[in-house]
């Protein structure tokens, strides 16, 4: 029998083997025709002949979930409900095979086992994955604003349990192959080339032992225990699923419904029974794929995909090889690009510092960072110490020749990075390039004396660098669309995701963040209290305040960014007076102890009241929380058209994901772009306008807004 | 495969860690094969030699590290440059990084290699402690016992004095003398005053300091970042003393032989971590490259002498060949390095070579090698001010003399060592 995304093959034995092959794409998903096929497949393993099953891949992967873009074209509940209904039907009755007719089902497992790959999985009887570093199984869907809508919520706690289910479920995160044994998501860890053998050879022996009542050890693990104590009782569960909602708003702020709705249908589940938790599993899936949540991750997991593709570049120009990167500065900044250069780009770094104590500094933190892999044995001993062979510094201009690429993470100083510049072209030959970790100088100023414009460009890191996802490239007019694709194709090796932007003061997220807190500081100037106005954007979404970003970042690192934006933009830009008085009175935030906030042994406490005196502004009056919001989000967005408008960016896509992977912006809002398109042009234009005439010019609208506005169309 | 007569070994760079005595414990936390990495890296990076073009590292050390027997080949793995480079190590005593030297040297010659990384190491800070064979049959048999009350059984037959340690003893295997020992046979055949010893041991510093305050190690010795912590950068040799006197020198006591003996912790080289690399090359690849040699390989023999006799000959025995192979005698040649083991060892062999009867005993000529001008010998000191890391010495005396000459522009050196065992090497730079 065959099939077109299945291989099919029966043994003597009797056991069905079912490699899964999608036969339209080089990974398996589950798109509506394979599963279509898959019930074919189904009603062939039900005949007679067939003792035994062991389902696996034909591909690198065992089955990476369902097929996203089937989502985006659902348009009601119903429609919904029925296409899940197609995967539901054919996994019950995988299920059936060994529940009523006595037939095994084995999942052999390897590679990716997510989403709908792991329900299909839970749907067998047995499951073995391979010790593969690319195997790991997980529910992955609340990362697209969704649930597991073919059983997971159901299936995965079932054998699991409901705190690791719970876990698994709600947090999104994919487990490893001994992880999965652990929780016994996983009957057995085995080596790759034996995976189809050990699966077949499980089936036989499933099949041909007596079905027995196992023998049940005393366990009396502490974790067994807490999972009578909390799982098997009413009042336990009921504490379990408590917990559980509390520590997800936490992180969600109550933005995000789909863990919400995860929680409950395991709840429903737990009380009710499988057939309840399934009907409430189906509703939520329907309502969450329609949400505006949901629309919005997923158009930033199609960007962050459609980044991946992208070169940067418009041209056909192909990226240089990249094997030996310097860093300059051994400060966090540059001790955490060599960090991810060395151990996610396998790069050889080389520190330049002013001292060897500088030196030190940077392997140290490199080695420090290196450490946490060893102690999550990601890495072994040896792969740390070769990471750590590949990483060398120096004080001299010594051995920096023949360096593939240089990124200076040097005192923002404009002078002193043009003097870098000018020393490592004197160093090193024509085709090294020289990039720029400035947040806020011009890389045109950098490169105005440069010998060879055309290898200038910048890398814009955001802090912790091994944390933060985004790298913001800038491209000068000089740099070659070469010098921009091996930057991008760098970048993606740290594990970065890439935007490139057309050079200008401030580029893009330094460029939006400088409206964004000035209007920040023309709120206090009125009146309203840190609490109020740092309160108002994390309530909006952002991780922290406005206020609490500027003690992050450094009061006097904003303050001189403030001026070069004032001086590139003009009034539009200015941003109220007093706040050179934080400036005055030393409040550098959170690295000399003093800011908006204080700080114990650097450990954030309340809000600084004495700030407000600093400032010389009156007496707090309340502010409504729906004005700050409008207010600062609006400065946001109309500052990211204009970076659009001026082609500092060059799509609406690259904004977005900008603003989130670099800035915070919240992602269940989509980004600035994805946000105007939610709201309309005209009705930001609308806003915009009313808030010009109350507050002035800074409000303007940018033109591209009215442009869109009035032929109605789309950013994204 | 045919020789190609036209090759000519290229000494294009070298470069080595900070020379510590072990006892200071500065580098006790660096293991052999973590010096030799550490070096090794660095001269790849300033070398900016591209390691997918490197065709082998030779590497050796003496007192082998018992988890990186082949260190050559744990380098390469451990290292920037590609698993699939090859790789060998060797071990000769105190001339073991001439050796490793030679062996690149020899396959370059060949054409069997074009670029190769050659260098050796010693880490005396942390020996192999082993345990008697009584202690070590107890423990194998623990190991091998099936169950518990076997594992009892054979560790109830410990006895106290079966866990004292083992430490390698710096003694002749053949003879049970240890090198301390042949150096006070030497003095004394010879007759080697303990004066002269002193004064040869305190211009030794002298030189080496004055070396150092002209800069002329500044490219040589890579300062080091000790790991896991990074906070200390060893930046320089901690051996060399500006504050020694004749007269400090002379109140030492002697170390081997203490009733009437010489040979002083002062006037000896001391047991030394440390690691040295030289970057090879045929000279036509060199050229075709951009580099700049810094010297060339003119010749070189190895010696050995009856163990029994006087030990630390070498340098004697090596040169005349190595002369003679080079078409030379020894006032063409600019510079003398000669391996400083003991103060008395030195003015050993300086005797000998100016000695027409050492020439007709040992060596079966009828004159002698020469008499040593004292301006164009160990100039910048030598392994009594500077280190004696066993593995690291040779490579570290190949790259001063290299960098010398290219300084120099041009001219002709010697470098030569003694070693354990009787042995004796001789290498002869031109530029």
């Amino acid at each position: 029998m065959t099939f077109k995304n299945f291989h099919f093959e029966l043994d003597d034995d009797g056991v069905a083997t079912v490699l899964i092959d999608r036969h339209d794409a080089s990974m398996n998903t589950l798109g509506e025709e394979l599963v279509l096929e898959l019930a074919s497949v189904v009603d062939r393993l039900e005949e007679d002949d067939v003792r035994a099953v062991v389902i696996g891949s034909a591909k690198k992967d065992f089955l990476a979930g369902a097929d996203i873009r089937m989502f985006s074209s659902l348009s009601s509940q119903d429609e919904a409900i029925e296409a899940l209904g197609a995967l539901h039907a054919p996994f019950d009755r995988i299920e059936a095979l060994h529940r009523t007719a006595g037939k095994p089902v084995v999942a052999a497992i390897d590679g990716a086992c997510l989403g709908g790959g792991l329900e299909l999985a839970l749907a067998a009887s047995i499951r073995v994955c391979t010790n593969n570093s690319r195997t790991q199984l997980g529910q992955p869907e609340v990362q697209l604003g969704l649930i597991p809508g073919a059983g997971g919520t159901q299936r995965l706690p079932e054998l699991i349990g409901l705190a690791s289910g719970l876990e698994m479920i709600v947090s999104g995160k994919p487990v490893r192959p001994y992880k999965a044994r652990k929780l016994g998501l996983v009957d057995e860890v085995v080596p790759k080339e034996f995976l189809l053998d050990i699966a077949r050879k499980r089936a036989l022996e499933s099949r041909d032992s007596e079905p027995q009542q196992r023998v049940i050890a005393l366990d009396l693990s502490a974790k067994t225990l807490q999972r009578l104590a909390l799982e098997k009782n009413p009042a336990g569960r009921s504490l379990l699923f408590k917990k559980a909602t509390e520590l997800m708003m936490k992180e969600t702020g109550g933005h995000y419904p789909a863990p919400e709705r995860a929680i409950e249908a395991i709840q429903i589940g737990a009380e009710h029974g499988r057939d309840a938790g399934i009907a409430a599993e189906l509703r939520f899936f329907a309502e969450l794929v329609l949400t505006p949540e949901s629309a919005a991750l997923q158009s930033i997991f199609f960007a962050t995909q459609s980044l991946k593709g992208d070169s940067g570049v418009d041209s056909e120009a192909t990226p240089r090889k990249v094997d030996s990167i310097a860093v300059l500065g051994g400060g966090l900044m540059g001790a955490g690009i060599g960090s991810v250069s060395a151990i996610k780009a396998g790069a050889i770094v080389r520190f330049k510092e002013v001292d060897t104590a500088g030196v030190g500094r940077g392997l140290a933190h490199v080695s420090k960072s290196v450490g946490k892999h060893a102690k999550r044995r990601r890495m072994t001993a040896f792969e740390v110490e070769k990471i750590m062979n590949r990483v060398t510094g120096s004080s001299s201009w010594k051995g920096f020749g023949r360096t593939d690429l240089v990124i200076e993470a040097v005192f923002e100083d404009l002078d002193l990075k043009r003097s870098m510049l000018a020393d490592v072209e004197r160093v090193t030959e024509p085709g090294t390039i020289f990039a720029s970790n400035t947040s806020s100088i011009p890389i045109t100023a950098i490169a105005a004396h440069a010998a060879r414009p055309e290898d200038v460009i910048g890398m814009h890191y955001f802090s912790p660098v091994e944390k933060m996802p985004l790298l913001e490239i800038v491209a000068t007019e000089a740099t070659s669309d070469e010098t921009t694709a091996t930057a991008v194709a760098v970048g993606k090796a740290q594990g970065k995701t890439v935007i490139v932007v057309n050079d200008g003061t401030g580029f893009y997220t330094t460029r939006v963040l400088g409206p964004y807190s000035n209007e920040a500081g023309f709120l206090l100037e009125e009146g309203a209290s840190v609490e109020d106005i740092d309160g108002a954007m994390t309530d909006w979404g952002f991780p922290v305040g406005p206020l609490l970003l500027a003690d992050e970042v450094g009061i006097d690192v904003g303050a001189h960014i403030a001026v070069i934006m004032a001086d590139a933009f003009g009034s539009r830009m200015q941003g109220p007076a007093f706040m050179k008085n934080l400036v005055a009175d030393d409040r550098k935030g959170r690295k000399n102890g003093k800011g908006f906030y204080l700080y114990d042994k650097g450990e954030r406490q309340g809000v600084d009241d004495s700030v407000y005196e600093v400032l010389g502004v009156g007496g707090r009056i309340a502010v409504s929380r729906t004005d700050i919001q409008e207010r600062m989000s609006l400065a946001f967005i109309n500052e990211a058209a204009r970076c659009l408008e001026d082609g500092i960016l060059r799509s609406a896509r690259d904004g977005d994901i900008g603003a989130i992977y670099g800035l915070g912006y919240p992602p269940f809002r989509g980004g600035p772009f994805w946000t105007i398109d939610q709201m309309g042009a005209q009705a930001v234009v609308d806003k915009l306008i009313i808030l010009a005439a109350k507050h002035g010019e800074r409000f303007e609208p940018a033109q591209i807004l009215r442009d869109h506005a009035a032929d109605g169309s789309k950013f994204r | 495969m045919a020789a190609k007569k036209s090759r000519r070994v290229a000494i294009v760079d070298g470069l080595r860690t900070p020379f510590t005595k072990s006892a200071s414990g500065l580098l006790k936390h660096q293991s052999t094969l973590d010096m030799s990495s550490a070096v090794v890296e660095e001269l790849v990076a300033r070398s900016g030699v591209d390691t997918s073009a490197l065709d082998r590292l030779v590497f050796g050390t003496v007192v082998q590290d018992v988890d990186s027997p082949n260190i050559a080949r744990e380098i390469v793995l451990a290292g920037p440059m590609p698993d699939t480079t090859d790789a060998f190590s060797v071990t000769r005593a105190c001339a073991t990084s001439t050796q490793s030297f030679i062996d690149g040297a020899q396959a370059i010659l060949l054409g069997d290699v074009d670029i190769v990384i050659t260098g050796g190491a010693e880490s005396l800070s942390n020996p192999p402690i082993t345990y008697s064979d009584r202690f070590t049959d107890i423990l194998l048999e623990a190991n091998a016992a099936r169950d518990l009350p076997g594992k009892v059984r054979a560790f109830s037959r410990v006895r106290p004095r079966d866990l004292a340690p083992h430490t390698p003893a710096i003694a002749e295997r053949s003879t049970d003398e240890t090198m301390g020992d042949s150096a006070e046979k030497m003095a004394r055949e010879n007759g080697i005053a303990r004066e002269d010893q002193d004064k040869y041991a305190l211009e030794s510093h002298t030189k080496t300091i004055a070396a150092w305050e002209a800069g002329v190690f500044d490219n040589e010795v890579m300062p080091y970042p000790l790991p896991p912590q990074y906070k200390e950068t060893l930046e320089r040799d901690t051996i060399p003393r500006a504050d020694s006197t004749l007269e400090k020198l002379s109140t030492l006591r002697p170390v081997f032989d203490r009733t009437y003996g010489s040979v002083t912790a002062g006037n000896s080289s001391p047991l030394t971590d440390g690691a040295a690399a030289l970057l090879l090359m045929d000279e036509s690849v060199a050229k075709a490259l951009g580099y700049e040699p810094k010297a060339y390989l003119r010749s070189y023999s190895f010696a050995a002498v009856d163990p029994n006799w006087q030990l630390l000959m070498g340098p004697a025995l090596a040169t005349p060949i190595a002369l003679d192979r080079a078409g030379m005698t020894l006032d063409d040649l600019d510079l003398i390095d000669m391996h400083e083991a003991f103060a008395a060892q030195v003015l050993s062999n300086v005797q000998a070579f100016a000695s027409e009867s050492f020439a007709r005993e040992r060596l079966g000529r009828d004159k002698a090698i020469g008499e040593i001008d004292e301006t164009k010998f160990n100039i910048y000191g030598g392994s009594i001010s500077i280190g004696h890391p066993f593995g690291a010495t040779g490579a570290r005396q190949i790259m001063t003399m290299a960098n010398e000459l290219d300084r120099r522009g041009g001219g002709t050196a010697l470098v030569t060592q003694c070693a354990a065992g009787g042995i004796g090497a001789a290498v002869i730079l031109e530029k």
